[in-house]
Parts: C-alpha cells; structure tokens; sequence
C-alpha cells in the first residue's frame, strides 16, 4: 500500500487594521459608531486604571498584580460580541472585558489590595472572578459550555439564542495538561466555548520558543478537531472579526474554536517582575510601537466617529472617574466592615459548621485579649461600588 | 563561618550540591536566566548550563513527572515549584508514582529527587501564593518531608535531601527567606532526615513547631522566661516526614506540658499527629491537655487579613500560658 498524505485544515492569520493605522477595507468589520466608542472606551479606561494601579502599587497603595496594558485589544475584541446572558471565563489580564462587563472598578482596586470582596462577582454578570492558577479555568468554561448544550436539549433555555463562553488563557498557560483537557472536552462535547489565547510571547521570563516547538497554538486546533485562527492581538478588529466568526459559529451549534491572539508583554510579568534580566528590552520598546490604543484611535478619527476634541474628553472622563473609583476604594480598604478578620470564616460552606464556629469563636476571644471586639464592626459610609458599564 | 539569609543558603546548596555531583539537576519554571522568581536558584544557569538548569515549560504535573522518569533513570532532579499552591497539578506525580515506584518494583525502581516549593503565609502575596500544605506529603506514604527554618539548617537539610534515595518535599518557609541571618559553616554539612532539634532546653512546657512559625514559638518562648519565669523547651521539627517521636516525648516527659505551632489548617494537620503521638506513648506524663496553634480550617485570607490566621507569638503565649495554668 502507497503511503497517503492526510489532508489537514490550513491555519490563517489575519490582520485588519495594521500597526500603522493601515485599514483592509475588504476584511473591515462592520461595527456602528456607537459600538466602536464603547470598544474604545473599555480599552482606554482599561489602559488607565492599570497605569494607576502600577503608580499605586509604587507607592505602597497597591498589592502585586498582573499588568494588563497591551491586552486590551484581546479582551475588548472578543468580549464585545458577547451579552450578558454569556458567560466570561477570564485569566488574569482581561482588564478591559471585566469593566465592560460591569464589574466595578472598585471591586479590581479591592482584588489586588487583598481583599475577597473584589473576587465577587456583581449582581446580574455571567462572569467567574480573575483566576491565578494557570489554565485551570479552561475546564470551568468547558463544563459551562456542556451544561449550556445539556440545558438547551433539556428546552431549558428560552432565549432563542444559544448561548456561548468566552474564555481566555496566556501562551505559558497551553503547556499545561488541563488546557489540553479543556479544548479535547469542548471539542468531544461541542460545547459552545470560544478559546482565546493571549501570546504574549512569554511565560514570566520563558519565551515562547522553549514553551513549544510548534509555530502557532492555533495550529492545536486542528488536532482537536475544531477551527482555529491566529490573530493580531493587538489589532482590536482582526480580534473582534475571529471572535464573531466564532461566536456565531457557537450559537450555531457547531462548537468550540481556538483563537490564538498574538501580541506581546510589554509590562513586567507582575509588578514584582523585572524582565531586564531575561529579555533585550530594545525588543520591548518595538511592540511599544504596535499598541493597540493608538492606531484604533487614528482609525476612530480616520473614520470620523471620534474627533480629536472627543478622545481628548473622553481621557477626561475616564480620569475623574478612576479618581473616584479610587478615592472610594481606598475608604474601602480602610472600613472595618471589609477588614473583620472573622469573615474569613463566613464562606467556605454555606452553613457554619460546629468546628468552625468554634475556630471562629476563638479568634474573636484571642482578638478580644487584645482590646478590639470584632463581633461588632463599625459601619462606615463607604459608596456602593457602581457598575464601570456606562 | 559565612553571614548569610536563608535565600542564599538554599541558593549555596544548590551550588554545593551540583558541583560535588554531575548527576544533580535543578529544573523548573523560570529557574534559568531569570534564577528563579525568589532568586534561588542564583548563578546556576550561569555555571552549569541549560543542560542541568532547565527552564520547563509552564507544566507542574509535566515536571514532576518527567523528574520522576529522569530519577529512575539515574539523574537526581531538584524540581522547584514556583509557590507551593500550584503543586496540586504535579500531586498525581508524586503520589501515584514518585512514592510508590520502590514499592511498587519491590525495590529495583527507586526515584531520588527532590521538590522544593516555597510555601506559607506573611509577604502580601495573590491568592495560591501562601497557603500552606505539607500535611498532604506527611499524609502521603513514600514520601519524606523536611521543612528547615533558618539559613543553617535550610543548607544543611536541602543537602540531606538531595543526598536521600527516596523522594523528598523541601518546603521553603518564604517569609524567612530574607527575613534574617546567620552563621552557616564554610564547609558542606547535612542533617539527618527524621531527626528533631531541641533548640532550647527548658523544665517547664514543650514548645514544638517547624518553618515560619518557629519565629512566633521563639518571640513568645523569650516572653514566656522574661515576664513569666518559665523554662519552655523549644523543639523544631525540622522534618515532618518521618516525624521524630523521640525528641517530642523525651521532652513532655519532662515538662508534662506542650504547645505544637504551625501555620497549616488544624484539621488534620501536623499538631494532630504530634499530639496523636504524645497520647500514644507518654500521656500518663502530661499534666495539662496538649494544645495547638495553628491555621484555622480556612483558606488562608487575601494579604489584608491574612495576619489574623497566622500563629503569631500573642497567640502562642496566650496557648502557653493556658496550659501552664490549667
């Protein structure tokens, strides 16, 4: 018998609007002006609040985080084709897809100071919390995604909609046996599960060529038997146009697709990283230069949905109300509400067992040899964090 | 003798332990260029090489378990795990075959390695980053556990570690990584696995605990002799895995009283086993109760009140005195 070559899908990159602002007008998403406002407006506040976050962190006012900036276009692109009735699966840099989805600025300021209340997600989101562990949230959008199927053959989704799972994952992340499970389960399932993958093109300080031997990681997709594209990550149209394809294609029931968004870290790994000792940050300062934000911004103006007087307004408006969400974060961190330390026993089940109230009990009395009664915590007029949707 | 903190003891005995034997290999994520997110692994990639310093791809289950086949093959792998809460990826490894492979092949397989993880509370870090687990490894046949406490003995054990046959779990208390020096031997010593140290003599009441919480049992023990005119016996653990039941009950012979301190969740932790041992073998000596101090049976809370569940020395002496009185 003749050796035969076994015919596999061919991958795509696509790139719509270029780093120099160059537009393909054939492959030009059709987005209103109103939608291309809001896009903007998620990465801008997105780009903001995690520049303050570092100045912040600076200076002692903030925990360790994970920078976002240079993510936008990622999580804005893909989450923008997404309603509420969806779920979001985040990592940990989808900054711009959390406010857009609602999530309160305070709640990220409390998240990285240390606080679970940040964790929480707001009333009426689909949304799970930032997740640390790498790649473990992958099954949870899995599984959600399978429960969703389960629950539409059941006729138990009245919506006339399918509804999908947006989830995402960095390029160190797709190392780890639980990426693998999660795409092999959604692809076996057909759950309607849409894979973004962040390259950034490093894990902390281990570049993506000792992470994988293969070109893309959108290439795994063929293996799994689903569709799989790579992208300009920091092309917020190029994301957005693989994201709807891919949505659509979820609603349609013709399940999960793996998007490989490339773009690169040009913040450290975490505000405790220094990325001078791994990496020629010459390099750095050349994808400084393909960001996201300004050549949306030139293809706003371009376009004529945005002026300059208008960007310049709307960096106006998104300062005063990260000021804001700061001011009244920080009234929060100092509240003895959020600060009781007996709290930490109030949510591992929804009942408190006897061992634990006991457990409980004496911290208090330990807490109370110290002169402080934490039984009662003061109240302090602290704002209810608002929805950073506008 | 050499000045030096615990991260640099640990860093020189990698160094110590790489070049007396071409057979130790240090693998794991960011341990090369970057020489580890705590800087452990300092100098290494350096001196020897991509060879037998590895940067892994980001898999915790793909680097025990390709340790566990190199170890089997001959090599001795010193795996790091970047922060202890990401080691329940790699746990399979080491339970199902890292801790059985002798077992299982009657003795002909055996798999010398070593996982080193930083652990516990105390530095404001994210989530993952500061629980504290070891009593899964003590509660898992075939594999031994060494926790040191302070720049010596951290030396000494990752020495002894790397030396043992058999799998090890060298936990490294993170909050003592930098926190304070010490006087560590020009040349290279090593600890016996299995064996306590009596850091303090002392008549009164037996003070036992390992890792960060030594600090809390060391503040509250100097309280203790100064306010209270007590004479606490201070045992470090050193290795929770085999467990030295000696030093714990030729002590609480002698005192009749003690306090077991670590920063692990209660509920099947360490001081049980402790405890479980005393009432074993020496119960008709106590004269009080034995208490522990530990974490409570919680996730250990984000940094802004994660003080609050650590053993701290108010806590202990509070413990102490309790018993002292009873």
């Amino acid at each position: 018998m003749p050796r035969t070559p076994i015919e596999l899908p061919k991958i795509e990159y696509l790139s719509i609007l270029n780093e120099h602002g160059e537009l393909d007008k054939a492959l030009e998403p059709k987005i209103d002006p109103k939608g291309l406002i809001e896009m903007y407006r998620y990465m801008l506040l997105a780009r903001r609040t995690d520049e303050r976050m570092l100045l912040m962190q600076r200076q002692g006012r903030c925990g360790t985080f994970p920078q976002s900036s240079g993510h936008e276009a990622i999580s804005m692109g893909s989450i923008f084709n997404i309603n509420k009735d969806d779920w979001h699966v985040p990592a940990y840099r989808e900054l711009a897809g959390l406010l857009y989805r609602g999530w309160p600025l305070e709640h990220i300021l409390l998240y990285w100071n240390g606080f679970e209340e940040g964790a929480s997600p707001p009333e009426g989101v689909n949304d799970l919390p930032v997740c640390v562990p790498i790649a473990t949230q992958l099954l949870h959008a899995a599984g959600i995604g399978m429960a969703m199927n389960i629950e539409e053959r059941d006729g138990g989704n009245k919506k006339k909609e399918k509804k999908v799972v947006m989830t995402y994952f960095g390029d160190g992340a797709s190392s780890e046996g639980d990426c693998h499970e999660a795409l092999n389960f959604a692809a076996v399932f057909n759950a309607p599960v849409v894979f973004m993958c962040l390259n950034n093109q490093y894990a902390i300080s281990v570049p993506l060529s000792k992470q994988m031997r293969n070109e893309t990681i959108a290439q795994r997709a063929v293996a799994y038997g689903i569709p799989g594209i790579k992208v300009d990550g920091n092309d917020v149209l190029a994301v957005y146009q693989a994201a709807k394809e891919a949505v659509d294609r979820a609603r349609n029931g013709e399940g999960p697709t793996l998007i490989e968004c490339l773009t690169y870290r040009v913040t450290p790994h975490t505000t405790a990283d220094d990325p001078k000792r791994y990496r020629d940050e010459e390099q750095t300062k050349e994808w400084v230069l393909r960001d996201s934000l300004p050549r949306f911004a030139k293809y706003l103006q371009q376009k004529g949905v945005m002026n300059e007087k208008q960007l310049a307004a709307l960096e106006e408006e998104i300062d005063t109300q990260i000021k804001a969400a700061v001011a009244n974060a920080e009234e929060m961190f100092k509240s003895e509400e959020l600060l009781n330390p007996l709290a930490m026993f109030d949510h591992l089940f929804e009942d408190i067992p006897p061992y634990l109230q006991e457990q409980k009990d004496e911290l208090r009395d330990h807490f109370k040899t110290k002169g402080k009664d934490w039984s009662n915590p003061q109240k302090k007029s602290t704002k209810a964090p608002a929805s950073s949707r506008k | 003798m050499v000045e030096m903190n615990m991260a640099k003891a640990i860093n020189l005995a990698l160094l110590e332990a790489m070049t007396k034997d071409p057979k130790v290999i240090v693998m794991g994520e960011d341990v090369g260029p970057d020489e580890g997110v705590f800087r452990i692994t300092e100098g290494l990639f350096a001196k020897f090489g991509g060879d037998r310093v590895i940067d892994t791809p980001l898999a915790e289950s793909g680097i025990i378990g390709t340790a566990i086949g190199m170890a089997i093959y001959g090599m001795k792998p010193v795996c790091e795990i970047q922060f202890s809460g990401f080691d329940y990826y790699n746990y399979h490894q080491l339970e199902s075959h890292a801790a059985r492979f002798r077992n299982r092949t009657r003795g002909r397989l055996t798999v010398p390695m070593v996982m080193r993880a930083p652990y516990g509370g105390g530095i404001r870090a994210l989530e993952h980053h500061s629980e504290s687990r070891e009593a899964i490894y003590a509660h898992t046949p075939g594999l031994k556990v060494v926790i040191p406490s302070g720049p010596r003995n951290a030396r000494a054990l990752l020495h002894s570690a790397i030396q043992d046959p058999d799998p090890v779990i060298y936990y490294e208390p993170k909050a003592c990584y930098r926190l304070f020096r010490e006087d560590v031997p020009e040349t290279m010593e090593t600890l016996p696995i299995g064996k306590a140290q009596v850091v303090k003599q002392g008549k009164d009441i037996t003070l036992i605990s390992y890792g960060a919480s030594m600090r809390a049992t060391l503040e509250a023990a100097e309280t203790l002799e100064e306010d209270d005119g007590v004479k606490p016996e201070i045992i470090d653990l050193l290795s929770i895995c085999p467990l030295d039941t000696d030093t714990i009950i030729e002590s609480v012979k002698k005192t009749g009283r003690a306090v077991v301190i670590h920063e692990g969740p209660r509920t099947c932790g360490l001081a049980a086993e402790v405890i479980a041992r005393i009432n074993e073998k020496v119960l008709m000596y106590l004269e009080a109760p034995v208490v522990r101090v530990t974490g409570y049976d919680v996730p250990i809370p984000y940094f802004s009140k994660e003080q609050a569940f650590l053993p701290d020395s108010d806590k202990v002496l509070n413990a102490a005195r309790a018993t002292l009185s009873f």
